[in-house]
């Protein structure tokens, strides 16, 4: 199975697009990359598909009634992010951009913790230790050279863990993946560079960031690099896993391009009518992620429509509970601000933070506190 | 130096634009102007910028003059270097204060420093534009006053525009200087609409009095100068009369009109979003105090971001300098004397 590069003219070779279930749902054999999958899985899969879906459209319309301040929709990566978040084990780390949504719901992140940020009430809603989820990073790339240090501490304790650095092709242009690359080549570290390549960076088409397929920049860095097709949730389950075993066994670091395409403007603030054709978006949605598996599970007869509805209902139940959740998130409290700049009291914030209180308690509880006045 | 002259001098009339607009038309004055000018910067070319401030650039002059570079702060600046090198004149666009990061070493390093390094022999005529400062509900890395870091690095010029007029003069001298110039645009303020008057633009590096006041006299620049004028308005239901700095320069920082309007009063309070501890307010009241002291009545006082990473949205009215807690810094200046 190969696909057409958008990558320019200087590779006359078309790449090799790994796939293990067709856009029409054919279950296909790859020479390299195979996968066991019981029909138990497989809905188990489908599941994940469908709530992360149905999460991700519940926040792009709490963004609309003014809950949320900003959104960043994964809508069209679904499989990239379940099938790379199911390869992981609860030891394994995921090193988030922040539109990692899918990935978060596969480490048992609740979903409701990810809205906090973008309605503005923290910098990120959860302890990253307890699913080894890290908070979402927004400054491009730089999270890339986190995971290949984290990497690198594992291999001081000798466990088998791993790490997943998750980054866009936008990122793939900066300084930091770059020697986030050669970190993890010179020290093998057991760290797996997941790239989505959604063929866009805001408003700049791939072709802006490389003229090679990115898979093939881990070549000169000394490491293989696959690509595969984003919106097959088993051929990226499957590349994924075998990265993090070539990693568990000291084999090093794998890049992972994963073929995909960003259905929804960039985030909310986004308008992506202004940069690119609906003609695109039409040919994307041949190869929706979801589609494929449904017609895979009706055609193999491991679910039928019972099991479809349930999950549906579950799904808006999943909307309901986040609607209900993000309503009732409690403002932060101001003096929170002073909070955790550094580990002990610190005179200066000390200070700041009682002149606060001594100034707010000046307006007697007013609500016009620095409210412009 | 630059001998533009604003949009609306061709037909001597006024025109009414927002501040994102008036930036736009100097850019694309100053490109049809010189052919040496070009645009650079991340997302830049076909959106017109996420702010929207090169809209149509890239259609009137290509994509060769206005281009859309791969996502790599360090590259954008560290290309531009070279460019300048050439004989080009790049106006760079960091699309966020904080995304100004990567950039540092080549800022630091390289663009602040050539001119020294190689005997004036390689000047370096590169304008950084950076939308910065809070306000508009941004989260993490969308909402920084970096401004003391680039005061402090010698060889840059540190500019901050406050009004519509400003950002069309501001940015067309920018571009014409011969030194690198870091254009800090209030990017709460790019909707802002105001006319613009035609004229000659001004040299870099003077501070203007917005508002004549007589009590004390409040220093400040970018977001901070429409807070202000709103407190001074506030300040005379208590008596005050405050007068309005705006400092438009950090560097070349404006000792003589800034001492004139102190010593004029009597009073200082500097205010900006920036965190206070080693913020440009200090540096501020340091140069008042040695110049005024003789003719101060309190203490310069400085009205700032608290010294904590800048906070969630949510949070952010209680970190920006607003009009009470301006007036509350007023009310400290030892009137009882
Ligand atoms: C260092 C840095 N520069 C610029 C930005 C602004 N920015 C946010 S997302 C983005 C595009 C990222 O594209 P990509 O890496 O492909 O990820 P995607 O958003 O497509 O998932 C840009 C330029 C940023 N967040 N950080
Ligand atoms: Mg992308």
């Amino acid at each position: 199975m190969t696909v057409e590069s958008t990558a320019g003219t200087a590779t006359a070779a078309v790449p090799e697009l790994v796939q293990l279930l067709t856009p029409e749902g054919e279950r296909v054999e790859h020479p390299r990359f195979s996968l066991e999958t019981t029909p138990e899985e497989l809905r188990s899969i489908y599941r994940d598909l469908v709530l992360v879906r149905r999460f991700d459209g519940e926040a792009t319309a709490l963004q609309r009634q003014g809950e949320l301040g900003l959104w960043a929709s994964l809508l069209g990566q679904e499989a990239a992010q379940v099938g790379s978040g199911r390869a992981q084990r609860p030891g394994d780390w995921a090193f988030p951009t922040y539109r990692e949504h899918g990935v978060a719901w596969c480490k048992g992140v609740d979903p409701l913790n990810l809205l906090g940020m973008f309605r503005g009430v923290n910098h990120g809603g959860w302890d990253p230790y307890e699913k080894n989820f890290q908070l979402y990073t927004i400054v491009i790339g730089s999270q890339t050279l986190h995971a290949t240090g984290y990497a690198m501490g594992i291999t001081k304790d000798g466990t088998d863990d791993a790490v997943v650095a998750y980054f866009g092709d936008g990122a793939s242009s900066q300084g930091d993946v770059n020697e986030a690359f050669t970190f993890a080549s010179v020290y093998n570290a057991p760290v797996v560079f997941f790239c989505q390549n959604n063929q866009w960076a805001i408003s700049e088409p791939t072709e802006r960031q490389t003229r090679v397929p990115l898979y093939q920049r881990a070549a000169g860095f000394g490491f293989p690099g696959v690509r595969v097709d984003g919106n097959d949730v088993l051929a990226c389950l499957a590349v994924t896993r075998w990265a993090l075993e070539r990693a568990r066994n000291g084999e090093g670091p794998t890049l992972i391009e994963a073929f995909t395409y960003r259905m929804g403007a960039h985030t909310t603030s986004d308008d992506p009518t202004r940069y690119r054709i609906a003609d695109e978006l039409e040919e994307w949605k041949l190869k929706d992620p979801i589609e494929r598996v449904k017609a895979y599970l009706v055609h193999e007869e491991w679910a039928d429509q019972e099991f479809f509805d349930a999950v549906d209902a579950e799904s808006e139940q999943l909307a309901r509970r986040v609607r209900e959740g993000v309503r009732n998130m409690p403002d932060p409290d101001p003096t929170s601000i002073f909070e955790n700049v550094y580990a002990e009291g610190h005179a200066l914030v000390d200070e700041e933070r009682a002149e606060y209180v001594a100034y707010a308690a000046s307006f007697d509880g007013s609500e016009e506190v620095g409210e412009g006045r | 130096m630059s001998t533009a002259t604003a949009p609306a001098a061709a037909s001597g009339a006024t025109t009414t634009l927002t501040m994102a607009q008036a930036l736009n038309t100097a850019l694309r004055d100053a490109m049809r102007e010189d052919p040496t000018v070009l645009v650079m910067g991340e997302d830049v070319g076909t959106l017109g910028g996420v702010f929207r401030i090169t809209d149509g650039l890239a259609a009137e002059f290509g994509a060769d003059r206005c281009l859309d570079t791969p996502l790599a702060e360090a590259g954008i600046l560290g290309s531009a270097v070279g460019m300048a090198m050439y004989g080009l004149r790049p106006v760079v666009e960091l699309q966020f204060d904080a995304f100004a990061y990567p950039a540092f070493e080549q800022l630091l390093s390289h663009v602040a420093k050539m001119r020294n390094r190689t005997a004036g022999r390689l000047p370096l005529p590169i304008t950084i534009r950076i939308p910065y400062g809070g306000g508009i509900g941004g989260v993490e890395h969308h909402s920084d006053s970096s401004e003391a870091y680039y005061a402090h690095t010698p060889g840059l010029h540190v500019l901050t525009p406050a009004t519509v007029a400003d950002g069309y003069g501001m940015l067309r001298a920018a571009i014409a200087s011969d030194d690198p110039v870091v254009f800090l645009e209030p990017k709460r303020l790019y909707w802002s609409k105001d006319e613009i008057a035609p004229g000659p633009v001004e040299p870099i590096g003077r501070a203007v009095v917005r508002r004549q006041g007589t009590s004390a006299t409040l220093l400040t620049y970018g977001p901070s100068l429409p807070v202000c004028l709103e407190a001074a308005e506030a300040a005379k239901a208590e008596g005050w009369d405050l007068a309005v700095v705006d400092l438009r320069s950090l560097t070349p920082f404006d000792d003589e009109t800034v001492t004139a309007a102190v010593r004029a009063t009597g009073r200082a309070v500097v205010v900006h979003e920036a965190t206070g501890f080693g913020g440009p307010g200090a540096e501020i009241a340091a140069r008042v105090t040695e110049r005024c002291f003789h003719h101060l009545a309190a203490p310069v006082l400085r009205v700032t971001g608290f010294d904590i990473p800048y906070p969630p949205p949510m949070l952010e009215r209680h970190h920006l300098p607003g009009v009470d807690r301006i007036l509350d810094a007023v009310a400290r200046l030892q009137w009882e004397q």
